[in-house]
């Protein structure tokens, strides 16, 4: 019998001989990332703006871009609802807007499946300006001129940091989906 | 990348109830979404025990990049200070001069303080901070401005107390968990402080424009008595924070008052300190209706 090549028994999600991936895995990166990124803009000290994008949003932007259907559409609002116990918007605005973006993104995606890189950055790129405009005025505070202009940096990095958030959402699907369990 | 054509329903009654059931769940959590965000909006507090458990899990994590944060920090002022060191050590010798005088006749002026006050009989301690410690993180996606403090020893901090940096004054406690507590920043949009400028009794406010400068409005209206590079410090008025504790600096004058830059920026301090209400009294009555007389109330108005 003529042996294959070495890389022919593998794939980019692993080896393909007594392997498969782990349910474990498969379905709780999407929702672990969005939670760590939630988390993570927490430890910067922004005294004088908004500095950190609203990390926890952009994660679930890209997963659902990138991967729809994976995630529920109702699961904007616990992914949501945890955002909330970190970010200091009062409690409940993240549920709403993100369970908003779910709904919103699945009717558009009904009307226009888009495929390419440019349309979803569009997409993510509006979503990002639309959630940070609605939070704020949710936030509240008074919404003044100065302080619409101090978060016009955190629109500029959240739209620039799509293209890498979406190398990021790849990369993790890749993880998720690796053959890891050793069968037999 | 385009859905999968798995996600169409086609005839299938049950991917039609599956797609319908979603729906419904996600409009469901969007509508507990307003009513959540209705409830905190109206009364602040109601959910904030929730909010302080998750913060009581994360400023474990905050505080070691506290302590990276202000190594850092040390670490480029250190970089920055080789630039024109020659000079500048020229310059700051000739600064410490100065300052020696000027403390030689500030410690005259504290003895004269000291016999005037005597001879009113009004004694003033030091007041001792309840507690010492690091701002570990922040509100820093949203458009609020509220930072967050490891506190160990939460028996003694009350919603209210203000909060210092050896610089001036950072903010005060908006809410209080059980091993972590949360600030309301003086850039803050909601956030306003009474103050007065160091060198006379011009009284103002200090208010949070929510881009890091401090908007001072004064109090008497009329000619604008004040100048770039103006001192303000706390008044004391209101009962929070007591005198003489410096806020900000006048950086550019308005027709009723001036935009000011803030003394203590929290993200370039290492250790805050929470020190007591400076006037539990006066806080308290002040939050008693007008037509209520104070004495009626006064042994239980001496809260927060």
């Amino acid at each position: 019998m003529e042996r294959l090549a070495a890389s022919a028994r593998s794939d980019r999600y692993g080896r393909r001989i007594n392997r498969e991936q782990s349910p474990w895995r498969a379905l709780s990166v999407p929702y672990l990332s969005i939670a760590l990124a939630s988390a993570i803009p927490f430890v910067f000290l922004a005294d004088v703006m908004p500095i950190a994008p609203p990390l926890g949003y952009l994660m679930l932007l890209g997963w659902r871009i990138m991967r729809p259907g994976l995630l529920p559409l109702w699961a904007g609002a616990p992914l949501g609802a945890f955002d909330d116990l970190f970010s200091g918007q009062p409690f409940g605005s993240a549920i709403l807007l993100w369970s908003m973006t779910m709904i919103v993104l699945e009717l558009i995606e009904a009307r226009f499946p888009w495929r390419g890189f440019w349309q979803d950055w569009f997409t993510a790129g509006l979503a990002a300006l639309t959630y940070i405009a609605v939070a704020m005025v949710v936030s509240g505070g008074q919404i003044t001129r100065p302080m619409v202009l101090a978060a016009l940096p955190q629109v500029v990095l959240s739209i620039l940091l799509y293209p890498f958030l979406s190398q990021a959402v790849a990369g993790l699907d890749r993880f998720r989906l690796s053959r890891a369990r050793r069968v037999g | 990348m385009a859905p999968p054509s798995s996600r169409r329903t086609g005839f299938s009654k049950k991917a039609q109830n599956s797609v319908f059931t979603g729906y419904l769940l996600a409009s469901i959590g969007g509508l507990v979404g307003v009513g959540l965000l209705a409830l905190s909006l109206w009364q602040p507090q109601a959910l904030a025990p929730l909010r302080g458990s998750a913060q009581d899990v994360v400023t474990p994590i905050g505080e070691g990049t506290a302590v990276v944060r202000s190594g850092s920090g040390g670490f480029f002022d250190g970089i920055a200070a080789y630039w024109n060191a020659a000079q500048q050590n020229s310059e700051l010798r000739e600064e410490v001069e100065i300052a020696r005088i000027r403390l030689e006749e500030a410690k005259s002026v504290a003895a004269e303080n000291e016999r005037l006050k005597s001879l009113l009989a009004l004694a003033e301690g030091e007041i001792d901070p309840v507690a010492t410690t690091r701002l570990v993180g922040s509100s820093a996606t949203s458009s609020r401005r509220f930072a967050y403090l490891a506190v160990v020893r939460v028996d003694d901090v009350k919603v209210g107390m203000p909060v210092r940096s050896p610089r001036g004054v950072v903010g005060r406690i908006l809410e209080v968990a059980r091993a972590s507590s949360r600030v309301l920043l003086l850039t803050d949009s909601e956030s306003v402080l009474p103050v007065r400028r160091a060198e006379d009794n011009t009284v103002a406010f200090a208010e949070g424009r929510g881009d890091g400068f401090l908007r001072i409005r004064l109090i008497n209206l009329g000619l604008n008595p004040l100048e770039v590079g103006d001192l303000f410090v706390t008044s004391g008025a209101g009962g929070y924070y007591r005198p003489g504790v410096a806020v900000a600096v006048l950086t550019e004058l308005t027709p009723d008052g001036g935009l000011a830059r803030l003394v203590a920026e929290p993200s370039a301090t290492d250790f805050v300190s929470v020190e007591p209400i400076y006037q539990p009294i006066a806080v308290g009555s002040a939050q008693v209706p007008v037509e209520v007389r104070i004495d009626e109330t006064e042994s239980t108005g001496g809260g927060n």
